[in-house]
């Protein structure tokens, strides 16, 4: 980028009209831009995003079918996932899924270790590598539920040349809520590792240079030196895939729609399957489970906009 | 540079590194090379329960044709252009606006409009499901493309600010400043001076919003429904519904529905990545 410190041609082109309201403008235009630029995407979201978690906090204390009057509950719908199996069960998974989520992270790390070289080629296999990350979850659940089938899935032709098997991954309540994670693990750590290769492209060589001479290799130059220079890549890698795993709702849906048993539930899901499926449309009840899942995910946002916050004082 | 390049090693770590790299990629990519073969297997390799052997013929011109020209496939995708071009171009118009409104000025509720605009972006969809479905209930847009469109721009907002905002805040401001003192006004500081050069960001941030959007399961279940309005990933699940049981039908079509964002993403790799790992060097 060049920096250039005159403006380019065409924006003096024009003087302004000598209008009463070409003065105001010109007078005041340092304070009133900022709003005027603001305004057409500030309200867009202000509708669709900001006002709507504030009206699933009000809805969350009505009964609510969606169509007929709202019955005022107060805290009844909280009160009600107390004792409601459905609900410990997804939350239970949601943790599951958090935990074993963050695999992606090393794994990510790994492959992106493995490729960061330049033999020919190379430029072809990251794309490759990170592919996954490109297609729709839909379509790598259906792919996954076929891999998994326990007549012709490959999964068990593989188990099948060790002598095991088959397992019908996606029926057994025991095994569906892994199967499911490790099939959102594929796109997850190759988006991990775009970000550590990128991470990697700019470690300093100097410091692996200084690193070499007093003698560390291997684990120790990793733990000691490159980690440290990938913490910006780690941190956004943790971000997107807490939030990956907290919004997980395309491969619950495609592969199992919850089953066996509702076993492979999770908050994201079993909120629309309360609020708008055949199940029925509890909307006040779905509401509260939402602002459940809302509160879990806010405790990483918060934690987000602080460091975001000590960046922005920082720099 | 680490790991140690293998230029650097014996001959025989070179090697079978290079030998690994392709073993690494097919155990990589299994489950989807197991797609692409059913896709262009013959409906009576799987009567005969011949799947994993040699494909009794290769049927790859009568599966894709049937996904073509035989089912609501090309309607779906269509509908998915028709939804995600005008997002894009709604969501990166609207973030090149507000970007610039947060990354150039200094006013006391700069840093707190830009932090609801981030959080926003990363709330669960679910919080918002009832009352945005009501919205678009009332508005009458309910089950309509136009529906769709709207609430992905202003969602998609969200993470396009956060994107333009960054961006601006690292362009020179002295060409702002010196632009000031010509007594540019501001509108042409925005038209001519940031806009040409916020080019590369608004490429970055097409292409991922491109896939992110055509990517949506959640709100096209949410707010549509039927072959009219789905999109391509609303729209596959009925195709399977339809062609239950017949694999190589279906295998087709998920590789159909799944290419566009794939065909994006190496064409416009550069880009992409760029926009992905935004932030992940400092």
């Amino acid at each position: 980028m060049v920096a250039v410190a005159t403006p380019p041609r065409g924006a003096t082109r024009k003087a302004e009209a000598p209008t009463a309201f070409g003065g105001y403008w010109r007078r005041n235009q340092l304070a009133l831009a900022p709003w005027l630029f603001l305004a057409p995407g500030a309200l867009f979201f202000a509708l669709y995003v900001v006002a709507p978690i504030l009206q699933s906090f009000q809805i969350s204390l009505y009964e609510w079918d969606g169509l007929g009057a709202k019955e005022w509950v107060g805290l009844r719908n909280y009160a009600e996932l107390w004792w409601d199996d459905a609900f410990w069960t997804s939350l239970r998974n949601n943790v599951i899924w958090l935990v074993l989520y963050l695999l992606a992270i090393p794994a990510g790390l790994f492959i992106a270790l493995f490729l960061n070289q330049t033999v020919a080629g190379i430029r072809i296999y990251k794309s490759l590598f990170f592919f996954p990350f490109v297609i729709s979850q839909v379509v790598v659940g259906l792919v996954f539920s076929w891999f998994y089938d326990p007549t012709f899935g490959l999964f068990n032709e593989i188990l099948g040349v060790f002598g095991l098997g088959p397992i019908a991954v996606l029926g057994d309540p025991t095994f569906v809520t892994y199967g499911i994670i490790a099939a959102g693990l594929w796109p997850q750590t190759a988006y991990c590792m775009i970000l550590y290769l990128t991470g990697l492209n700019a470690v300093d060589p100097e410091q692996i240079e200084a690193g070499r001479l007093d003698g560390a290799r291997g684990w120790r130059m990793l733990w000691y030196v490159v980690l440290p220079q990938l913490r910006p890549a780690t941190f956004i890698a943790f971000v997107v895939t807490i939030i990956g795993a907290l919004r997980s709702f395309d491969l619950v849906s495609v592969m199992t729609a919850g089953g066996p048993f509702g076993e492979s539930r999770v908050l994201a899901y079993y909120m629309f399957e309360v609020a708008l499926s055949e199940y029925g449309f509890r909307m006040g009840y779905g509401a509260a489970i939402a602002v459940v899942l809302f509160a879990i995910m806010m405790i990483y946002i918060a934690f987000f906009l602080a460091k975001m916050y000590r960046d922005e004082r920082g720099a | 540079m680490f790991p140690t390049p293998v230029q650097k090693t014996s001959s025989v770590t070179r090697l079978s590194y290079q030998a690994l790299l392709p073993v690494a990629l097919v155990l990589w990519l299994l489950p989807l090379i197991a797609v692409a073969v059913f896709s262009i297997r013959p409906d009576a390799d799987f009567a005969n329960a011949n799947y994993w052997g040699w494909p009794s013929s290769f049927s790859f011109a009568e599966n894709y044709g049937a996904v073509f020209f035989r089912s609501d496939m090309p309607r779906y995708l269509l509908n998915s252009v028709l939804i995600t071009v005008p997002t894009v171009i709604g969501a990166v118009g609207l973030a090149c606006m507000t970007g610039f409104a947060l990354g150039v000025y200094r006013f006391k509720a700069n840093l707190a409009v830009f932090f609801v605009f981030v959080a926003g972006n990363f709330v669960p969809f679910q919080i918002l499901m009832v009352p945005v479905r009501e919205l678009t209930l009332d508005l009458g847009l309910y089950d309509t493309k136009t529906g769709l469109v709207l609430f992905h721009v202003a969602f998609q907002a969200g993470f396009c600010t956060l994107f333009m905002r960054n961006f601006i805040r690292a362009l020179p401001r002295e060409l702002i400043e010196a632009a000031r003192v010509e007594g540019v006004s501001e509108i042409r500081i925005f038209w001519y001076v940031v806009l040409p050069l916020m080019r590369p960001a608004i490429a970055a941030l097409s292409v991922l919003i491109f896939t992110f959007v055509w990517n949506d399961y959640f709100w096209a279940i949410v707010l549509t429904q039927g072959v009219d309005t789905q999109p391509v990933t609303a729209g596959i699940t009925a195709f399977n519904s339809q062609y239950r049981a017949a694999y190589h039908l279906m295998s087709a079509g998920s590789i159909v529905a799944a290419l566009p964002p794939v065909l994006m993403f190496f064409l416009m790799q550069r880009h992409f990545i760029a926009g992905l790992t935004l932030g992940a060097v400092k």
